[in-house]
C-alpha cells in the first residue's frame, strides 16, 4: 500500500518524523528510491537520477545532524528539479537533443537556495523540449506517461515533474510555468502545482523559453507542501534584474481565511470548448466553495478570447531569440560541416525538435522588418489590457477561481500532430501568465473519468497567500 | 576636390567604457589577457543566465551624453539585436534601439555646429581569430561596455571628420569615459559618406567604411570614397547602398555586403532587462561633477595665462598633459615659462621615448623646482637644460645637481664690478672704438666677462654693467 510508505506522505509529516527520531533522512530517500524503480519505466519522468549522489547526501546527514529541532523544513527532503534548471556539475538537456551533453558549471538560484535548505535533489525530470508542449511529448528523451492511467498524458510541459509527484517518485519538485506548464500538468496527475508571481522567483538558471513569462514554480502532494518549497526558493536575486524586492513571509496556508473572499467567476471561462464533465466538477467546488467564503460573484475578462492568440505571438517570438544561442559553437550539440552558415544550418535542423521549430519560425516571423508592429506590437498591446481586465476584476474579488484545464487529460498521441488543439489546452493558464499573476492548481471536488479535475486560483500581483489559502480550503473539503 | 559635387558625412563611433568590470556580469576588463580567462556563464551566454546591468558603466555614458550637450533621458530599454556569428554567444547583442540613452547633443568645433543623433549603451562582442583552416574564439571582450555616438550628416570633409573624431576622442578622454585607443579597439569608427550635386538638398546615396583603425586611415578612406564616388557619377551611374572594407595594404575600399543581402536584426525589447530609469537628481549630480572639458581648458590658459592660442592647444591635447601643466603652475608662478618648457623640452622626451606624460619621469613639483631656479635667475637658460637631462638619468634634485657642479649664477655684485672693471681696463683700443659709434661691439666684451666669470653671471647683469660704466 502507498499509503503506508514514506514516499507518500507530505513534507510536513515527514519533518515530524524526522523531528521525533522516527526516521532517518535515509529511510526517505530509499522510499522514494524504490517507488521510481518500480514505477519509472512505464513513465518516463526522470531524464537524470541522482541516485548515488542523494544516497550518499541523505547518509551525511544522518551522521552530521545532530539538532533535529531546529532544521529547515525542506531538510533533507528528496526534491526533483525539472530539466530546464540548473543544477551545478549535472546534466540540463531542456529535453532537448542539442542539450544532450551540457553539463551546467552553476546552479539556478532557486537550486541554490533550496541546496541551501539541505534539500536532496533526487533527479532531473523529463518535460517537453524547452517547455514547448501541453503533453510532455515533446521531449527527445520520451514521452512521460500519465501515472494514473499510462495511456494517458500527464499534461506539460513539466509533465516529469507531476508525473513524479504523483507516482511518489519524489516528495516535491521544481516545474517551470511560462503558459501554464505548471498547473496544466499537475491538474492532469491530481497533485498541487504553483505559479507565482512573475518576478516572485529567480529566473536566474531557468534556461529560458520566454523570457517575459517564464516562472519557476513548486509541485508537491499537498498545498502546505507547494507553501513551504515555494517560501524557500522565492525573494529578489541580485542574479536577475527582474526579480522583485518584496519580503517573503513565511508562507502558511490558512483554509479559515476565506471567510472573508469574495471568489470571482469569470463568465468567458465557462463557454464553448469548456468540457461538460470538466464544467460539472467545477460547479461543484464553486458550490462547496462557497458555503465557506463571504461571496461568489460573477466577474467579467472580457480579452479572454484573446489570450491564446496573444500568448502564442509572445512566447514564440521570445523563444526564437532565446533558443539562437544554441548555434553549435561553444556547447552542445553539433553537426559539423565545412561551412559555418551549413554548421548553423544541421546543428539546429538536426538539434530541435518539430514543435520547437515550429515555435522558432513563427516567433522569426512575428518579428521580421515589416511585420513587428503587426504582430509583436499588437500582441504587447493586447497583453497590456488583458492585465487591466485582472486590475478591474480584482476589484471586485480577492481571488478568481477558472478550471485549470479545458478538458480532462487527452490519450498520448491524441493531439501531437494538430498544434493548434494542444494550444488550446492553455486557453484558461495564458492569461494568468500574460499578467504575471500568481495562480495555483488544486484537485476540485469531484473527478472526471478517473482523473482529477484541476481547479485554477488566480489572485492578484504577490498575493500567493490568497491563493494558497484558497487552495488549501478546496483540499480540506476534499477531505 | 571637384567643385560639382558636396561631400555629406555622417559618424558612428563605438568606444570602450572605462570600466573595472563588464557591462552585464562581473568579469573583469582587461586588454591583453590570456583568451578567455576573462568569462563567466553569463558573458558566455550559457543556458539560463541573466543580464544584469553595470552602474558604472550607465554613469560614464550619462557623462558622455552631458559632455556632449545630450538630452538624458529619464527612461530608456534595452533591445536584442540579432545575428548569428561565433564571437556573439548569445545569437544576439543587447542594444538600445527604440528609446536610447542620450539624445539631440552637439560638438562644437571651432563654431561648425556638428550635431549629435544619438548616444547608447551596448555590449561588444568577442574576438574572432582566424588562423589557417582554424577559426578560434577569445570571449575576453564579449560583454564589455560600449557607447555609440551616432552625428547628423553634418560633417562637409574628411578633414572635419577626423577633426569631429580628434575632438570627441578628447571629452572622452578629459570625461575619463574611455582610453579611446584606436589601435586597441577601444575606439572604432564607421563613417557615411554621399555626394550629391551643389545645391541639392536630397541626399545621395551613401556607402559606410569600415575597418578604419587609425585618423589617417579615416581620412584617407574617405578621401577614396570621394574619389570612387565621384567617378561613378560623372560617368553617369548610380552609387550603390552598402558596407565598404577599407583595405589599408591597397588603400582601397571593397565591397562586403549590399543592401539586398542587408540582415533584418529583428530588434525587440530585451526582457531580461526592466527600464532603465535615470532621476533628474541622478542626472543633476553627475552634471555638477564633470571635470573641465578641453575647450573650456582652453579659454582658461589664453584668456587668463595668456599664453599663445596654439601653445594652449598643445597643452590641453590630452587630460593628463593639461593636468599636469596645472599641477606644476601651481608650484612655479611663471605659467608662461613652464607652458614653454613642455611644449618643448618636455614634449621631445616623451616624443623620443614614445611616453605620455603619466610616465614621465619628473613629478611636476620636481620640474617646478628647475623652473623656479631659473625663474629666479639662479641659473641660466642653457644650464636650467643641462640640470633637466641629468635630473631624467639620475634621482637628483635640481637644488642637488646646480650645488654639487656649481652651476649657480654668482649673485655677488662685487665680483661683477671688479671683472667689468679688469675687462675694460684692458680694453681700452675696444672701448673707444664703442665710443665712436660702434655700440654692437659691446657683444664682445660681454663675452670676455663672462669668459672671466666663467659663465657664472648672467649675460643680462653683465651688459647692463658694462653699459652703465660706459656712459
Amino acid at each position: 500500500m502507498i499509503s503506508k510508505e514514506l514516499c507518500s506522505l507530505s513534507i510536513t509529516s515527514l519533518r515530524e518524523k524526522i523531528q521525533n527520531k522516527e526516521i532517518k533522512f535515509i529511510d526517505v530517500v530509499n522510499s522514494v528510491l524504490n517507488r521510481i524503480k518500480s514505477e519509472e519505466q512505464k513513465i518516463c519522468g526522470y531524464i537524470t537520477l541522482f541516485e548515488e549522489q542523494a544516497i550518499k547526501q541523505a547518509q551525511n546527514l544522518d551522521a552530521t545532524i545532530k539538532d533535529r529541532e531546529n532544521l529547515h523544513p525542506l531538510t533533507g527532503i528528496p526534491i526533483a528539479i525539472k530539466d530546464n534548471i540548473c543544477v551545478k556539475d549535472f546534466l540540463t538537456t531542456c529535453g532537448s537533443k542539442i542539450l544532450h551533453n551540457f553539463i551546467s558549471p552553476y546552479d539556478a538560484t532557486a537550486v541554490a537556495r533550496l541546496k541551501n535548505a539541505g534539500v536532496i535533489i533526487i533527479g532531473k525530470t523529463n518535460m517537453d523540449e524547452f517547455g514547448m508542449g501541453s503533453s510532455t511529448e515533446t521531449s527527445y528523451y520520451g514521452p512521460v506517461a500519465n501515472p494514473i492511467d499510462t495511456v494517458y498524458v500527464p499534461g506539460g510541459s513539466s509533465g516529469g515533474s507531476t508525473a513524479v509527484i504523483a507516482y511518489r517518485g519524489a516528495i516535491g519538485a521544481l516545474g517551470t510555468d511560462t503558459g501554464g506548464s505548471v498547473r496544466l500538468p499537475a491538474a492532469f496527475c491530481g497533485v498541487v502545482g504553483l505559479k507565482p508571481t512573475y518576478g516572485r522567483v529567480s529566473r536566474y538558471g531557468l534556461v529560458a523559453f520566454a523570457s517575459s513569462l517564464d516562472c519557476i514554480g513548486p509541485i508537491a502532494k499537498t498545498v502546505d507542501d507547494t507553501a513551504i518549497i515555494l517560501s524557500t526558493i522565492a525573494g529578489q536575486d541580485e542574479y536577475d534584474a527582474t526579480s522583485v524586492n518584496i519580503p517573503v513571509n513565511k508562507l502558511l496556508c490558512n483554509p479559515e481565511a476565506i471567510k472573508d473572499y469574495t471568489i470571482g467567476i469569470p463568465k468567458e471561462y465557462f463557454a464553448e470548448g469548456l468540457d461538460p464533465k470538466v464544467a460539472k466538477v467545477v460547479e461543484r467546488t464553486i458550490k462547496e466553495l462557497g458555503k465557506k467564503c463571504k461571496a461568489v460573484k460573477q466577474i467579467s475578462l472580457p480579452q479572454t478570447k484573446y489570450t491564446i492568440a496573444t500568448y502564442y505571438l509572445i512566447c514564440t517570438a521570445e523563444a526564437s531569440s532565446n533558443l539562437a544561442r544554441y548555434d553549435g559553437v561553444k556547447y552542445g550539440l553539433r553537426t559539423t560541416s565545412q561551412e559555418l552558415i551549413n554548421m548553423y544550418e544541421k546543428t539546429r535542423e538536426d538539434g530541435f525538435g518539430t514543435e520547437v521549430k515550429r515555435r522558432i519560425l513563427l516567433g522569426t516571423y512575428g518579428l521580421s522588418k515589416g511585420y513587428y508592429e503587426e504582430y509583436y506590437g499588437t500582441a504587447q498591446r493586447v497583453r497590456t489590457l488583458i492585465k487591466q481586465d485582472f486590475d478591474e476584476a480584482f476589484k471586485t474579488c480577492n481571488v478568481i477561481l477558472t478550471p485549470t484545464a479545458p478538458t480532462p487529460p487527452f490519450k498520448l498521441g491524441e493531439k501531437i500532430s494538430d498544434p493548434l488543439a494542444m494550444y488550446l489546452s492553455d486557453v484558461f493558464t495564458t492569461s494568468p501568465s500574460l499578467a504575471g499573476l500568481p495562480a495555483i492548481s488544486v484537485p476540485g471536488i469531484g473527478k472526471v473519468n478517473n482523473f482529477p479535475v484541476g481547479i485554477q486560483i488566480i489572485g492578484p500581483a504577490f498575493a500567493e497567500e490568497c491563493i494558497l489559502n484558497c487552495a488549501s480550503a478546496i483540499e480540506k473539503i476534499n477531505g | 576636390m571637384d567643385k560639382k559635387y558636396e561631400v555629406v558625412i555622417g559618424v558612428e563611433i563605438h568606444a570602450q567604457l572605462k570600466t573595472k568590470s563588464k557591462m552585464f556580469c562581473s568579469c573583469a576588463v582587461a586588454f591583453g589577457a590570456t583568451p578567455n580567462s576573462n568569462v563567466c556563464p553569463i558573458c558566455l551566454g550559457l543556458p539560463g543566465t541573466l543580464p544584469t546591468v553595470n552602474d558604472n558603466a550607465i554613469e560614464l555614458a550619462i557623462k558622455a551624453g552631458l559632455a556632449l550637450n545630450c538630452q538624458i533621458a529619464e527612461l530608456s530599454t534595452f533591445a536584442r539585436k540579432h545575428y548569428f556569428y561565433p564571437d556573439l554567444p548569445k545569437g544576439y547583442q543587447i542594444t538600445q534601439y527604440k528609446e536610447p540613452l542620450a539624445t539631440n547633443g552637439f560638438i562644437d568645433l571651432n563654431g561648425k555646429t556638428i550635431e549629435i543623433r544619438r548616444l547608447h549603451i551596448e555590449e561588444d562582442s568577442g574576438k574572432s581569430i582566424h588562423s589557417g583552416s582554424e577559426s578560434l574564439v577569445d570571449f575576453n571582450r564579449c560583454g564589455v561596455p560600449l557607447i555609440e555616438v551616432v552625428t547628423e550628416p553634418n560633417i562637409r570633409s574628411p578633414e572635419q571628420a577626423v577633426q569631429y573624431l580628434q575632438t570627441l576622442k578628447q571629452i572622452l578622454n578629459y570625461l575619463d569615459v574611455s582610453d579611446c585607443d584606436m589601435e586597441k579597439g577601444h575606439f572604432r569608427c564607421e563613417p557615411n559618406i554621399s555626394l550629391r550635386p551643389i545645391g541639392q538638398t536630397k541626399f545621395g546615396i551613401r556607402t559606410e567604411l569600415k575597418n578604419l583603425n587609425s585618423l589617417r586611415n579615416v581620412r584617407e578612406g574617405l578621401e577614396f570614397e570621394i574619389k570612387r564616388q565621384t567617378k561613378i557619377l560623372d560617368e553617369g551611374g548610380s552609387i550603390i547602398q552598402e558596407t565598404l572594407f577599407w583595405d589599408e595594404q591597397t588603400k582601397t575600399t571593397g565591397s562586403m555586403r549590399g543592401k539586398e543581402e542587408s540582415e533584418d536584426y529583428r530588434y525587440f525589447p530585451e526582457p531580461d532587462l526592466p527600464v532603465l530609469v535615470i532621476k533628474k537628481e541622478k542626472i543633476d549630480t553627475i552634471k555638477k561633477m564633470l571635470p573641465s572639458l578641453p575647450l573650456q581648458r582652453k579659454i582658461y590658459l589664453v584668456e587668463k595665462l595668456n599664453l599663445p592660442q596654439n601653445i594652449a592647444e598643445i597643452i590641453i591635447e590630452t587630460k593628463e598633459f593639461a593636468d599636469y601643466f596645472d599641477a606644476t603652475v601651481k608650484h612655479c608662478p611663471n605659467p608662461k615659462l613652464v607652458a614653454n618648457w613642455l611644449t618643448t623640452e618636455v614634449r621631445a622626451i616623451l616624443n623620443e621615448k614614445a611616453i605620455t606624460i603619466i610616465n614621465f619621469k619628473l613629478n611636476p613639483q620636481q620640474l617646478a623646482d628647475l623652473l623656479n631656479m631659473l625663474n629666479e635667475n639662479k641659473i641660466t637658460g642653457k644650464v636650467a637644460k643641462e640640470i633637466f637631462t641629468e635630473m631624467l638619468t639620475t634621482e637628483n634634485t635640481a637644488q642637488e645637481i646646480a650645488s654639487s657642479k656649481g652651476l649657480f649664477l654668482i649673485q655677488d655684485d662685487d665680483v661683477l664690478i671688479k671683472a667689468v672693471a679688469e675687462i675694460l681696463e684692458k680694453n681700452q683700443d675696444v672701448v673707444t672704438k664703442y665710443k665712436e659709434g660702434k655700440t654692437t661691439i659691446v657683444g664682445y666684451l660681454v663675452g670676455l666677462v663672462t669668459k672671466k666669470t666663467e659663465g657664472k653671471i648672467s649675460p643680462q647683469k653683465i651688459m647692463e654693467e658694462i653699459l652703465k660704466r660706459l656712459r
